[in-house]
């Protein structure tokens, strides 16, 4: 908000109701730079570096309020104290998410070799020879997959009964709150859920299998979808269904030709970023899916690796006296890839519901 | 209390894009003065430079001059919280502060200067700026409801009430009318006239019966062209503007030839 | 919603097309009910199976029962972690979502904040496990001089009674790594209701003289006041149920009750003591973790209920 103006100065005097006093423009940097000082010099005196930061930005805080209140006014300065907070904030909040995305790439870009992502962790990769992530990735787009084939038609036409049938009948209601209720569920808890289904299924006392691990996908798909794909049914006008109706077109019909494609790009949209976030899903792929080396496309017998479950068992061996930093190398690898995929799909979907967003007005 | 205003050679930008270009004129003290134009002409704009409204829009700047008896808005060590404590607004649609009762809404402004009033003194500040705004006699029995529950008039008349309770010196509206009934805008209206006596009033509204009615002096803007910057066409008092101006343009905007 | 909209099913001659009309029509319709019902049937099968495959952990003690006397003194100290994790970064989470959606939506310019809006959306598809992993390799070493600071400090409060652990990987590093899994999410739900605040609102508290806070302050808190209370609760109920930063992060001593969050006697979550337990489990120890899971569906189902609760009633009144 620069302010040009042609103006002399005009004499004091005439200003005074206009203008309270007013700190010079390089007050904060002035303050700013004595307050590192004063933090250099508690450091430099054999206090700890956090101390040092601490005391810096004490400075900084209470050096300019105090300035500002004398000079300007208590208003001015509660302002002020109240924007140093928020910038505070701001950079405690984006230091350690940066730091996160600033690590995961550092230490994983040199592990991404070509070799790494086609190897998978049979034969001497156990010990401290080659090894990858072949299965794991194999194992993430194959149970990630199975879930969606079974979250995806009944989400979607869960959300075409919500909309197009139940209008707000009782069915729809308790569906409505049952949705909520399982936004809820914590991810652990529908590892359990597929754990405890499979032990009655199976007669197994350890299932081990890629399809209960989508199946728990699924449980935690399901709400997403069905909230998305609801929310751009609604937003499809009534007028369109009409319309159709009026040419003598069947309810089905209409859904499927008319309604369903005006509100495809949210749909995609919405199923993507539901499929991102199941793809990064531990906690329940842990329980259920066991350990396995190479990839298993069998998703009805025996264990299958998903990435993130490779991260979390391989933890255990990056503190391994002699084979430690191979498997810290790998975990590290595997993460970057994990976060390449999740945010690719993130990306692919935001593209999608950007480029192909309706053209109703809305 | 009230004060004049001189403008001289504004130009205001929002970012490279030049709204508004080369407007002089002075606006007397205790009087009220009316900006009209067709849309876009940048009337409006205009207006929220004269308190530095338009500045919370980033990117936008003024070149030029506006002086309150002599003050410069736009010096460099001008405060713009101090400008708009000290020139009010009115805006298009009430709004008063939904989570606040009439009462509070009334003592925002004040509120902000001074945390620990006397009870009697904001009652008496409330009771005055509600009379001023001639709303008094209608929320005495309820200043502890919330202001969103009066009707769209009674909450355009508790907002001047709001402005006028810091005591400003001059008193912008934007379009106040626009969206109330006849009866509302009326009332409005009066209240306008009342408090011509003691705040120097700038109003901007389509409604050109309007600006006849209120306005001692009417300012006319209007676009030199499509896509071109806004410019004041016509600056005069209110009765030579309407009977016989001395632009080809006004008579005819004023005569509905365009506009 | 319009009720004018009804299949014409009144007609008493159907001609070939109208029949097949009705035909597609009802088994488009059953489908779609067909799908609804599964999804009732779904949740209910959740409950019914984890009810069935938890009770029998009440039968539980002793070595069974992880080595309490029985499944409830097992779950009760996990309850507690559970809570004590989620409430501190609840703690941590509210002034830096607060700070940083306000610093997007109200301070920066937005030159920085469109960037900076996008990176935290970005980030909030960032999955656990690395956010955990980057919670053992970066964060816990570095916690230990804050934990040495807090100790030396503020001993005298039993969080930080120590003695501070070496290692860093205590219930309070674990619940920073909560508070910024919630933060992306938290963040992006507040910037969209502080945006929200209507324009007329705020230009009424600038016109009045208001600073930039004191517009906040007036207009923005006040609207924002319900939606930032529920996505606050949204955040604590993600926190509580996940699994994988703090079995990742924290070096848990098992089911104790300690308050003390910078020791290496740490209280566990139920979470994460389902996930660290699970793979040595047998017998009845299944069921006990099952059951265990259980309680943190019922806690985290109230915590979801509430914040909804909170929202649409902030949503009736304005």
């Amino acid at each position: 908000m620069s302010t040009t103006t042609d103006l002399k100065t005009p004499t004091p005097d005439q200003l005074e109701p206009l203008m309270g006093g007013t700190l010079p423009r390089v007050a904060p940097l002035l303050v700013g730079v004595c307050s590192v000082a004063l933090g250099a010099l508690a450091w430099l005196l054999g206090l700890s570096p956090v101390v040092g930061v601490v005391v810096a930005w004490l400075g900084y805080v209470l050096g300019y309020t105090v300035w500002s209140r004398s000079v300007e006014g208590s208003r001015k300065a509660t302002d002020a104290l109240m924007r140093t907070l928020m910038w505070t904030a701001f950079v405690l909040a984006m230091l350690p998410l940066v730091s996160l995305i600033w690590t995961v790439v550092a230490r994983g870009l040199p592990v991404l070799t070509p070799q790494f992502l086609n190897d998978d962790m049979s034969g001497r990769a156990l010990l401290g020879v080659g090894g990858g992530i072949y299965h794991a990735i194999m194992g993430t787009v194959m149970v990630t997959a199975i879930a969606a084939i079974i979250a995806v038609p009944i989400g979607l036409f869960t959300a075409i009964y919500l909309v197009e049938y139940g209008k707000n009948n009782r069915l729809a209601k308790v569906i409505t709150f049952l949705v909520d209720v399982m936004t809820g569920i914590p991810s652990i808890v529908a590892g359990l859920f597929a754990v405890a289904l499979f032990i009655v299924v199976t007669g197994d006392p350890l299932p081990r299998l890629g399809i209960g691990g989508a199946i728990a996908l699924a449980v935690l798909m399901l709400p997403t979808v069905i909230r998305s794909v609801e929310e751009m049914l609604k937003l499809v006008p009534d007028d369109l269904r009409e319309a159709s109706y009026a040419l003598g077109v069947p309810r089905w019909r209409t859904i499927v030709k008319v309604v369903l494609p005006t509100a495809v790009a949210g749909i995609v949209t919405g199923i993507t970023l539901a499929i991102a976030r199941v793809a990064g899903e531990t906690a329940p792929l842990l329980l259920i899916l066991g350990t396995a080396r190479v990839a298993n496309w069998n998703p009805f017998e025996g264990p299958v690796q998903t990435l993130p479950v490779y991260i979390f068992q391989s933890l255990g061996q990056t503190t391994h006296f002699k084979y430690g930093e191979i498997w810290t190398d790998r975990v590290w690898g595997a993460a970057l890839f994990l976060i390449i995929i999740v945010m690719s799909l993130n990306l692919v979907a935001r593209i999608i519901g950007k480029a192909f967003a309706p053209k109703t007005g809305r | 209390m009230a004060k004049s205003i001189d403008v001289s050679d504004l130009d205001i930008y929002y970012g490279d894009f030049l709204a508004v270009e080369g407007v002089n004129m002075h606006i007397k003290a205790r009087s009220v003065t009316a900006f009209i134009g067709p849309s876009g002409c940048g009337k409006s704009t205009v207006l929220r430079s004269l308190n530095r409204m338009h500045e919370v829009i980033p990117g936008a700047h003024v070149q030029g001059k506006v002086t309150v008896d002599g003050q410069s808005l736009y010096d460099s060590a001008v405060d713009p919280v101090a400008v708009r404590r000290q020139i009010g607004m009115v805006f298009q649609r009430p709004n008063p502060f939904p989570t606040m009762s009439i009462y509070e809404n009334v003592l925002a402004g004040n509120r902000l200067n001074s945390k620990k009033m006397k009870k009697t003194e904001a009652d008496d500040i409330v009771e005055r700026s509600l009379k001023g705004a001639n709303l008094w006699n209608e929320v005495k029995d309820r200043l502890d409801k919330p202001g969103m529950g009066l009707s769209g008039g009674q909450q355009q008349r508790l907002c001047i009430a709001r402005a006028i309770a810091v005591e400003p010196q001059v008193l912008l509206m934007d379009e106040p009318c626009s969206a109330l009934d006849p009866i509302s805008t009326s009332a409005i209206e009066d209240l306008i006239h009342e408090l011509k006596s003691d705040y120097t009033i700038v109003i901007v509204t389509h409604n050109m019966q309007q600006a006849a009615r209120v306005s001692d002096e009417t300012g006319f803007f209007n676009l030199k062209a499509a896509g071109q910057p806004g410019h004041l066409v016509e600056f005069n008092a209110t009765p030579k503007m309407f009977a016989n101006p001395d632009n080809e343009a006004t008579e005819a905007y004023i005569s509905g030839r365009f506009g | 919603m319009t009720t004018a909209i009804r299949e014409p099913e009144q007609q008493q001659e159907l001609p070939a097309r109208a029949r097949t009309t009705r035909v597609g029509d009802a088994v488009f319709r059953r489908t779609a009910l067909g799908a609804a019902l599964l999804v009732v049937g779904l949740l209910a099968g959740v409950a019914i199976f984890l009810v069935i495959q938890g009770l029998p952990a009440l039968d539980a003690s002793g070595e069974q029962a992880y080595g309490k006397p029985s499944v409830w003194s097992y779950v009760g100290p996990l309850l507690f972690g559970t809570i004590l994790s989620s409430a501190l970064a609840l703690v941590i989470v509210t002034p830096l979502a607060i700070g940083l959606a306000l610093v997007i939506s109200h301070y920066a310019p937005s030159k920085v904040a469109k960037p900076v809006g996008y990176l935290v959306d970005l980030l909030a598809a960032v999955p656990s496990v690395v956010f955990g992993l980057w919670g053992i390799a970066v964060l816990a070493p570095r916690m230990v001089p804050i934990f040495d600071w807090l100790n030396d400090w503020f001993g005298w409060i039993p969080l930080f009674a120590g003695p501070v652990s070496n290692s860093g990987r205590t219930l309070l590093t674990a619940s920073v790594v909560l508070a910024l899994m919630a933060l992306p999410i938290v963040t992006a739900i507040l910037r969209e209701i502080f945006a929200q605040t209507p324009t007329t609102q705020q230009e009424a508290a600038l016109a009045l003289g208001a600073t930039r806070w004191e517009m906040i302050r007036m207009a923005v808190l006040p609207y924002a006041r319900s939606g930032m209370v529920a996505a606050l609760l949204l955040g604590l109920g993600r926190a509580l149920g996940e699994t994988m930063a703090v079995a990742m992060v924290l070096s848990a001593t098992g089911a104790i009750i300690s308050f003390d969050v910078i020791s290496s006697a740490n209280s566990n979550t139920i979470a994460a003591a389902i996930a660290n337990n699970y793979a040595n489990a047998a017998g009845l120890k299944i069921n006990v973790l099952i059951f265990a899971g259980l309680a943190l569906f019922v806690l985290t189902f109230a915590v979801n209920f509430l914040g909804r609760y909170v929202a649409t009633r902030g949503q009736v009144k304005a």
